[in-house]
């Protein structure tokens, strides 16, 4: 079925509201035609991933399209830039590259976006409806938003997402189709332990075992017998679109489009249900570990997705009061920070040796020292996934008790409650 | 000489290039080094290839949404694919293509071609026409 475009959208596209919003809606029509879709819908708003700094050309972009006069036409929130604007954190970019990333952010906010930089925007305000359409970028974001808001969005890549915001729509594919947020898999979970189940690590491997197990499809969780919090939700779909492609997940009973495991169907039949086993559990934890058997660490690394105030506070509890022997990068952003200064927690923690990295993390952008052979501890299953890749640290998976004591005594301690 | 006709998924420059059949699935960010054009991936059985000037055979893509900047910032420094092909579209990816294209980058084809044919591609010299006709020498 060819694309059909409204009078109104054939306007912006021939430049009746300038050149940067006709190249916005050229891209969200190409990709429309690319994926098939017939038409395109109005969202209600984005998450823009794109004005992270991978090289040049990404900057060139965005200036092109604020020079083109282009500005968003929905609210539009911003994820981790390159930069620490807070000041909180430094990095090691070398300076071409410092200006260029800080031009980049630059040109998003001239472009009318908001300076959230955070990867978790539905904790910093920016939770839209259930059933509403957006257009969302960075994995764990599109993940949360269509599981746990129960707001449509498909996976939109750099540049598709800013282009859905000028252009205000978005191609009319995938998960905005109703019948495509179906769960076609059962991942059982009823056959696992509860003291795992409600043990802090339980979600992170779970998610990392999910991800793997169904790659792009979407699947139900069945087996929780209450809701485990909305930091243990993050936890799984950002570890599950990091280790596979899932863009909606559904746990029974406890996700809005999962009142009950059948409604999750949509009352056909699965294809395919998992029995997880703690066998499966034992080796998903396992491989989030690259360097099982150091005996130092160099760093600890936490928030991935940011950090939520409640996190916060648990890890001030954990600390209490005590001095970290490495440094514990605590990833997070403005919203959390606003609350950690209002309270004088951010100063208690910095005392006892915790960085704060705001605005951005610590596998996106050079913060962790350049060291040979280096170690790094996390109970994050996204940063386990991505940091011997981005950083060159070997990872050990644990959690956040866990990360804390090795970060006191400088060597992996496990066992903490 | 064989041929194949495959679909266009986004228009380009015709390439005469050797196929590169990447045999995992493979996420550009964090898996190909924008710098270099080398797979930097160490899980990936293909880890430390090139993949530039390759005519790309992808089984599949996974991971992060910021694919489309890496492979921008591919074709923007001139270590781009000489062509991609792929199983399924993904507009993940391609979005990088469509946006070269909006920047005026000289840009390779992205073409759709069913998996099981990737096997008799691997290592052969491949011309792509401007219509996405592969001729296999």
């Amino acid at each position: 079925m060819p694309l059909e475009l409204t009078p109104e959208q054939q306007a912006i596209a021939s430049g009746a509201r300038g050149e940067g919003a006709a190249m916005a809606m050229r891209i969200v029509a190409a990709t429309a035609r690319l994926m098939g879709a017939p038409s395109l819908i109005p969202i209600a708003s984005a998450h823009i991933d794109g004005a992270l700094y991978h090289g040049d050309s990404g900057t060139l972009f965005a200036e092109k399209l604020a020079e083109g006069g282009a500005k968003v036409a929905v609210r539009a929130t911003l994820n981790v830039g390159s930069l620490d604007l807070t000041g909180c954190s430094k990095n090691r970019l070398e300076p071409h590259e410092r200006g260029m990333a800080r031009r980049m952010m630059d040109a998003y906010r001239t472009l009318g976006c908001e300076p959230t930089w955070t990867c978790a925007p539905y904790q910093a305000g920016h939770r839209p409806a259930l059933g509403s359409d957006v257009a969302w970028g960075e994995s764990n974001a599109v993940v949360f938003c269509n599981s746990v808001l129960g707001a449509r969005t498909n996976r939109y890549g750099d540049f598709l997402d800013i282009a859905c915001a000028i252009s205000g729509c978005a191609p009319y594919y995938g998960f905005h189709q109703p019948e495509n947020r179906r769960a076609k898999i059962i991942f059982d979970v009823s056959g696992l332990e509860v003291s795992f189940l409600d043990s802090e690590v339980a979600w992170p491997i779970l998610g990392s075992l999910f991800g793997r197990e169904v790659g792009d499809s979407v699947g139900v969780v069945a087996g929780i017998d209450h809701h485990p919090g909305e930091d243990a939700l993050k936890a799984f779909g950002a570890a599950s679109a990091s280790a596979g492609a899932v863009g909606l997940f559904h746990v029974a009973g406890v996700t809005p489009e999962a009142p009950d495991l059948a409604t999750a169907l949509h009352h056909q039949t699965p294809e395919a249900v998992i029995k997880v086993t703690g066998d499966m559990i034992k080796e998903s934890r396992h491989r989030l570990s690259t360097v099982a058997d150091a005996q130092t660490i160099n760093a600890v690394a936490i928030g991935s997705p940011h950090l939520s105030s409640t996190e916060f506070d648990r890890l001030e509890a954990l600390i209490a009061g005590r001095r970290l022997s490495v440094p514990l990068y605590a990833c997070t952003g403005r919203h959390a920070l606003a609350t950690l200064e209002s309270s004088g927690k951010r100063q208690t923690l910095e005392k006892s040796g915790v960085i704060i990295v705001a605005d951005t993390c610590v596998v996106v952008t050079p913060i962790l020292p350049a060291i040979d052979n280096a170690v790094l501890m996390t109970n994050s299953g996204k940063f386990a996934h991505y940091a011997p890749g981005n950083t060159g640290y070997g990872v050990i998976y644990g959690s956040m008790a866990e990360c804390v004591e090795s970060a006191v005594t400088g060597r992996p301690m496990f066992g903490a409650a | 000489m064989t041929q194949l006709q495959t679909e266009i998924l986004v228009k380009g420059q015709p390439a005469k290039a050797e196929a590169l059949v990447l045999t995992a699935p493979i996420s550009f960010w964090g898996g190909v080094n924008p710098k270099t054009g080398l797979i930097a991936d160490v899980r990936h059985p293909q880890h430390g290839v090139a993949i530039t000037g390759k005519v790309l055979c992808l089984p599949g893509t996974i991971g992060s949404s910021s694919a489309a900047a890496v492979l921008l910032e591919l074709v923007y420094a001139g270590l781009a694919p000489a062509a991609i092909i792929l199983h399924e579209p993904d507009a993940i990816l391609l979005l990088g293509l469509i946006v070269a294209q909006e920047m005026d980058h000289g840009t390779p084809m992205a073409l759709k071609l069913d998996r099981e044919a990737f096997g008799c591609l691997s290592h052969k010299i491949l011309q792509i026409d401007a219509g996405g006709m592969i001729s296999i020498r």
